[in-house]
């Protein structure tokens, strides 16, 4: 059976319902899956819980299911670079689960790899451990995190050869690989599809058994914050 | 005169030991960079990347090389990249040998609060929890008080906190302080502060 479909829509289809919870891989608008946002969106899948560092830009990302409303609840690190999430959230509108971003990695992380809980130093005497149970390791407190086990991944990443075999770019590798592990059916975004055996198998960043379903999509790639410096004149 | 943004900075960088490997926060501590010299210093970016290069020439920037400040950067040649959950590895286990960072307020206790105003400034703690939960020393910079001229070096806290106990040393506009046992260590005083400018703006129990 193979695992490249032609479109975002047909790769998602079966896969979404309403109240699902989906991990989405990127870190601000870098290594974002912007087609299967795209397809998300088009598929009107209500009540979604996503695990994401970041909640996009208003326009662009996770953002565009913001704007419609199909997001109930965000688990993600940091949203500061979203006006009309802070206006949901502020009204009350849409639920917000802070995670620090190493815990929400390896929360992701741990549950692609049958962990359930782990104990973390982050967050100890914060209002990130409020409920949380507690246990002492030579001396020092840990907390209880547990383990995210979503329903579907959604993944960016740069190829994929036809067996699901993964190659990343550079820092828009971030998120991907944790959100892709955790998932019980991954669907991936890639630049280029290549023949099996043309990426070196020392080179595979996330191997093909984490990967279900792939498309080759166009990708915008938006730049959040453009810096740059002068070149010195000679 | 009180130390200027870049002379903190500055005083931060001395703190670096040669073939550390450090994380740099948002804001004052990015400029740290600058002043590192000859050490061999490797940056670290949180969102998966050691060996963080400057910005970009003009037209050569790349979306899919950015820092946690979510700004176009430029690789090195000693630059690894990573996943997310492999970068907090390295964190959480005491790999980066420090972190600087900016601060809204410093206890004497080394508490430290810099994520989140309740009912103002709400947009998550990002890494910052994680760093200061792992790495091996904990290096604030900050104003020493706000703009109503209140201290932000505090015998406790009042906004939520980021760590508890986590801070190693604070680099203020005045002054080095250390947290240590019963208050904070003044260690250096910048020049042409005295000592009575700090007292009077310092609500910490200061010691010596």
């Amino acid at each position: 059976m193979g695992k490249i479909y032609n479109s975002a829509a047909e790769a998602l289809d079966g896969l979404l319902f309403d109240g699902m919870l989906i991990a989405a891989g990127g870190f601000g608008l870098c290594g974002i899956p912007e087609n299967l946002i795209s397809a998300i969106k088009d598929a009107g899948t209500k009540d979604l819980t996503v695990a994401s560092n970041n909640a996009g830009v208003d326009d662009f990302g996770l953002g565009v299911l913001l704007q419609t409303r199909q997001v109930k609840k965000m688990i993600s690190s940091y949203v500061g670079e979203n006006d009309e999430f802070m206006r949901q959230y502020l009204s009350g509108e849409l639920e917000l689960e802070f995670n620090p971003q190493g815990t929400l990695a390896e929360r992701m992380r741990s549950a692609g790899c049958g962990i359930p809980g782990f104990y973390t130093k982050t967050g100890v005497g914060t209002v990130i451990a409020e409920g949380k149970e507690v246990k002492t390791f030579n001396g020092e407190d840990y907390i209880l995190e547990e383990g995210i086990f979503a329903d579907l991944s959604i993944v960016k990443a740069w190829k994929a050869d036809d067996t699901g075999n993964l190659v990343f770019r550079k820092t828009a590798r971030n998120f991907n690989p944790p959100a892709a592990m955790c998932g019980k059916t991954c669907v991936v975004e890639v630049e280029e599809i290549v023949p099996r055996g043309s990426i070196d198998p020392d080179h595979i960043h996330l191997p093909g058994i984490y990967v279900h379903r792939i498309i080759q999509g166009e990708h915008e790639k938006r730049i959040e914050q453009r810096t740059v410096r002068q070149r010195e004149e000679a | 005169m009180a130390w200027d943004r870049n002379q903190m900075a500055e005083r931060a960088a001395q703190e670096l030991q040669d073939g550390w490997y450090v994380n740099l926060g948002i804001g004052i501590p990015t400029l740290v960079a600058n002043y590192v010299g000859d050490k061999d210093i490797t940056l670290q970016s949180e969102n998966g990347m050691l060996g963080m290069g400057p910005f970009p020439f003009e037209g050569e920037e790349d979306p899919d090389l950015i820092n946690a400040g979510k700004q176009t950067i430029t690789e090195l040649s000693r630059t690894a990249y990573f996943d997310s959950a492999t970068s907090f590895g390295m964190i959480r286990g005491g790999k980066i040998a420090a972190a600087i960072l900016g601060a809204m307020e410093v206890a004497e206790n080394g508490d430290l609060a810099n994520w989140m105003i309740p009912g103002k400034l709400v947009k998550g703690m990002g890494g910052a929890m994680d760093l200061v939960a792992g790495v091996g020393k904990v290096i604030v910079i900050m104003d020493h008080a706000n703009k109503k001229g209140e201290s932000k070096l505090l015998k406790e806290c009042t906004l939520p906190l980021t760590g508890k106990g986590v801070v190693d040393r604070i680099i203020t506009n005045l002054g080095v302080f250390d947290v240590v046992e019963g208050g904070l260590k003044l260690v250096e005083m910048a020049d042409g502060v005295t000592r009575e400018e700090i007292d009077s703006l310092t609500e910490a129990t200061l010691i010596n």
